[in-house]
């Protein structure tokens, strides 16, 4: 059998991947328009982020082993259906048995005068297109306001364009949010810097700048047509196949065209009266194609048009009908929340909801469109913020419960009776839910519990979560404070396991001051004080210094401060100075004066970044190939703050002789003749572990892209006190390498924002501290006594410095 | 004000009440030490606004730390970790609740307008 498919986008390449997957052997010819093989459309607008594994080649898909020929660059011109044959623009003449259409659609350009100097949105050359000309332009406009039209405007404002968005219709998204949705959709976009023009649509282009039909004219740089796509039809219309009367090629529900010989898959598809614009269904289309023309039975009967999506920065959900007899809906402007529901007109069973600003009820509901309602259907707007966690054990079967992957509830039971899984790490990796956006991991912890498996994992007696699962509610629900937190999620009050850990996850996700409001409350005493308790209840004082370089003046301040509080001083392995004996009511003092030369907090007390530890390099060094001291101080300052499971240890060596022993640290960099290796994994201490090699021959961007995410990945999966060795020993080096370098979970974007954040955020603690009056008011000895030095510190004296007198102990 | 708590003297006899510090300067959750005629107390505020006061000294370390503990609740018993070695003691009884044969000594507490107050007799 020789099967033909014109056009290769992501509904081709699916169609060719499960005939490959099922043995097929006949002739598989693609002919696709574009210069290339097909691409994750989807992920086209990383294209622009220039991140590494976003470059065109990455965003390629393999062709599939049953592919017998490819023709790119070459169009399918003509279909002669009596002589089962297609022809091409380059004149090339493919005889089928079978022919499949998978030509996609095309961006609707709207006929208006000028149309001509704008670009769409569609392909790789489309986007290479936009950014040259990005270059030399500095303001932008999207015509459409729509999920693509707003996903192009993010990506202008990326290049560095004041962007515009013109939307013909009376608000943003007007197929996936009601009015009330759009209002508030718009006011975060505003806020991110873009301006928004609602009810009017486009006159023309002139150069330089749009007119819009109510004759307002804005300056253009870059113009860019997202006002809808068509299905391109046209070889179908041509060949006189049947056609819907607004386009797509008409299709049964097998996937067959009027043609018994001709089948369509993918967005140029009417199947069931519809044109399916989503990825998914274009896909399960293929398959359905697929089984047929191998003599199954499959059967496409249309798809769920659920959506959530993060677009700038905001949650966007949809799901089920968008309206119904009767709806419940709750506003918030301010904080820019929008959410309603459907429900029958007999207030008993959910139809369908919208959520802008707060996804949260999306993944509880959506499973729950077409049951009864559980619960008050104004509750059941809070679902997955607030109240009774996400019961996924009461969920039916067949429900969906990971939309990203879609993974039902009978198939994780399944996974969990026949795999004898145990955890949640174990149910991402058999069955892939909660892999991607981990939206559903407390669901999957309540199916896990109902199906007897006691996770065993559970902090301590306040949470029965683990860290990494606590780490997914923070952040998926958006939780601020401790006390929410425990009150939705836990019980009791807490102890001194679970309330460092979770500050350390409130701090690595919100940022802020460790000693704002409540947060004070849950630090251990390190962090509680910013200074380490040593033995004797006094605390050591670490001012950072990058990279171990430091100036003679620095250096001098270091030693008057020590002189005059009487500080016992020593040199630390991590290439920085300790000073001990430090009472609470002195550490004030001493950190204004640090402060005041130039200091900041070296996080020593932190389950933080410690130091980036630096051979002298290629500066100095003979044999240095490259400047390590630079590249350490880059990196300290970059990731100083990061509060992390435990404490994160660095170092960079300017050759391979490795005088920085870098491959004892949790990232240690060595430098080569080509840039940087990256090992990662290391640990000196009680188990010692040679760190691993993660990436080769690394640019200076390239090695701090890839630290981002380990670092961000690892803050977000580690269990509580888990170092980087034993993490990466848990996991495995190759899924570590899926994940931050193949993005196989789709999260990096994620982990980028989150580090982005960091590096945005970082302040320094000490300095903030001693300009607030309020958090200074816990650094006294006695708070009856303020100026009454505690008289149970004493010290001797010992080789010219200060020693703490041995207390007296209970030992046992 | 009147007062919100107190835990009274067994026998009944006057007791010396000594003001330490306004109930508002106590962190919720978090204790701040106080010296009273030579003993070091540890004073903490509870989440639901309850007071409690022990021995400053960790009788483990030897150092006097325990009011830079970590406060929270085993089941439904109020407690403090030492912040040393993190052994955990009632506030309550003072026992340690990991190891019943060594306690910390408990100090009553009142709240007098708006002052609290520790007796120490
Ligand atoms: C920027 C962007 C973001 C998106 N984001 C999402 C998302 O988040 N979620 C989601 O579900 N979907 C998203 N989509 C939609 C998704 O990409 C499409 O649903 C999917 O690409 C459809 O696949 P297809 O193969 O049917 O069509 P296409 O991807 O359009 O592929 C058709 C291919 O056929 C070629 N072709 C057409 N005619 C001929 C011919 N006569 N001869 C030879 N070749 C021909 C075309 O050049 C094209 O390469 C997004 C799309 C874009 C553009």
């Amino acid at each position: 059998m020789r099967i033909v498919v014109a056009g290769y986008g992501p509904a081709a390449h699916r169609f060719a991947e499960t005939l490959a997957a099922r043995g097929f052997t006949g002739g598989l010819t693609l002919i696709g328009e574009e210069p290339r093989s097909a691409y994750d459309r989807v992920a086209l607008t990383s294209y622009l982020s220039g991140r590494p594994g976003t470059g065109a080649e990455d965003l390629t898909y393999p062709v599939p082993p049953a592919v017998t020929a490819v023709r790119l660059a070459d169009r399918v011109t003509a279909i002669d259906r009596a002589r089962r044959a297609v022809t091409t623009a380059s004149g090339h003449e493919e005889p089928y048995d079978v022919l499949v259409l998978a030509t996609g659609s095309a961006p609707f350009v709207p006929p208006v005068p000028g149309a001509e100097r704008a670009f769409v949105y569609r392909t790789i050359e489309d986007l290479r297109a936009i950014r040259a000309a990005s270059e030399h332009a500095t303001t932008g406009v999207v015509v459409g306001g729509g999920l693509l039209g707003l996903e192009a405007a993010d990506a202008l404002r990326g290049l560095g364009l004041a962007t515009h968005v013109v939307e013909m219709g009376g608000w943003l998204m007007p197929r996936q949010v009601d009015e009330g949705g759009g209002a508030v959709l718009r006011g975060h976009i505003e806020r991110l810097g873009l301006t928004v023009h609602t009810g009017t649509g486009l006159d023309r282009i002139e150069p330089g700048r749009v007119v819009l039909a109510d004759g307002t004219v804005i300056d253009a740089g870059v113009v860019v047509l997202s006002a809808g796509v068509r299905p391109r039809d046209e070889l179908a219309r041509a060949a006189g196949l049947d056609v819907g009367p607004r386009g797509g090629v008409v299709v049964d529900e097998g996937m067959r065209t009027s043609d018994p010989a001709v089948y369509a898959v993918g967005e140029c598809a009417l199947a069931g009266g519809m044109v399916y614009g989503l990825v998914g269904p274009c896909n399960t289309m293929a398959e359905v194609a697929a089984d047929r023309v191998l003599g199954g039975a499959a059967a496409f009967t249309g798809a769920d048009l659920s959506a959530k999506l993060k677009l700038l920065g905001v949650d966007v959900a949809s799901f089920g009908q968008l309206s119904g007899a009767l709806d419940v809906t709750y506003m918030d402007p301010v904080a820019g929340v929008y959410k309603k529901l459907f429900i029958s007109d007999d207030a008993r069973t959910l139809l369908g909801g919208v959520c802008v600003g707060d996804a949260a009820p999306y993944a509880l509901l959506r499973p729950m469109v077409g049951s009864e309602l559980t619960a008050q259907p104004s509750d059941l707007l809070f679902a997955g913020a607030q109240g009774a966690g996400p019961d996924g054990a009461g969920y039916p079967d067949d429900a969906q419960v990971c939309s990203c992957n879609n993974v039902t509830k009978g198939e994780i039971r399944s996974a969990i009776a026949e795999q004898g899984l145990t955890d949640v790490a174990g149910v991402k990796k058999c069955t892939r839910a909660g892999a991607s956006c981990g939206s559903c991991v407390p669901a999957l912890v309540s199916i896990l519990a109902a199906e007897g498996v006691a996770t065993g994992k559970a902090l301590c007696e306040h949470f029965p979560y683990s860290r990494p699962e606590l780490f997914e509610i923070v952040r998926v629900r958006g939780i601020g404070t401790f006390s929410q937190l425990i009150a939705e999620h836990g019980q009791g009050r807490g102890c001194e396991v679970c309330k460092p850990a979770v500050a350390s996850i409130l701090a690595s996700l919100n940022g802020g001051h460790v000693l704002e409001g409540e947060r004070a409350a849950l630090q251990d005493t390190n962090d509680h004080f910013l200074a380490n308790i040593q033995k004797n209840g006094t605390y050591s004082v670490v001012p950072r210094i990058p990279g171990g370089e430091i100036t003679p003046e620095k250096l001098i301040v270091i030693g008057e401060v020590a002189r005059d509080f009487g500080l016992y001083t020593k040199i630390t392995g991590g290439q920085r100075i300790d000073l001990f004996g430090a009472r609470v009511e002195e550490l004030p003092k001493i950190w204004k004066r640090l402060v005041d030369a130039g200091f900041e907090s070296g996080h020593a007390y932190g389950k933080a970044l410690r130091t980036v530890k630096s051979c002298v390099g290629s500066t100095w060094c003979r044999y240095g190939v490259q400047d390590s001291v630079g590249m350490a101080i880059a990196l300290e300052l970059r990731y100083r703050g990061l509060r992390s499971p435990h404490k994160i240890k660095s170092a960079v060596s300017g050759c391979a002789r490795e005088c920085a022993e870098a491959r004892s640290k949790d990232f240690g960099i060595i430098a080569t003749e080509n840039g940087w290796n990256l090992y990662v994994g290391g640990n000196g201490g009680f188990k010692p572990r040679h760190a691993d090699l993660l990436a080769q021959d690394l640019s200076d961007d390239e090695l701090i892209r890839v630290i981002d995410r380990f670092l961000m990945f690892y803050i977000r999966t580690a269990d509580r006190l888990q170092r980087t060795a034993a993490w990466i020993e848990a996991i495995g080096l190759g899924h570590l390498r899926e994940v931050i370098i193949e993005d196989s979970l789709g999260i990096c974007a994620d982990l980028d924002a989150g580090m982005e954040r960091h590096v945005n955020d970082y302040f320094d603690e000490w300095s903030a501290t001693i300009a607030d009056p309020e958090k200074l008011r816990r650094f006294v000895s006695f708070v009856n006594a303020p100026g009454t030095p505690d008289p149970s510190i004493v010290f001797e004296t010992e080789r010219d410095q200060i020693k703490p007198v041995l207390l007296e102990v209970t030992r046992r | 004000m009147t007062t919100v708590q107190s835990v009274e003297a067994p026998t009944g006899a006057a007791r010396n009440w000594i003001p330490i510090c306004a109930h508002a300067d106590l962190i919720p959750e978090r204790g701040a030490a106080a010296l009273v005629r030579g003993r070091q107390i540890a004073v903490f505020r509870a989440f639901d606004g309850h007071l409690y006061a022990v021995g400053n000294r960790d009788p483990y370390s030897g150092a006097y730390v325990i009011s830079r503990g970590i406060v929270g609740t085993r089941g439904e018993e109020p407690v403090v970790a030492t912040p040393m070695h993190k052994q955990v003691f009632s506030l309550v009884t003072g026992v340690c609740l990991d190891d019943p044969a060594t306690a910390v000594p408990i100090y009553p507490t009142r709240v007098t307008n708006g002052t609290v107050e520790v007796s120490v007799e």
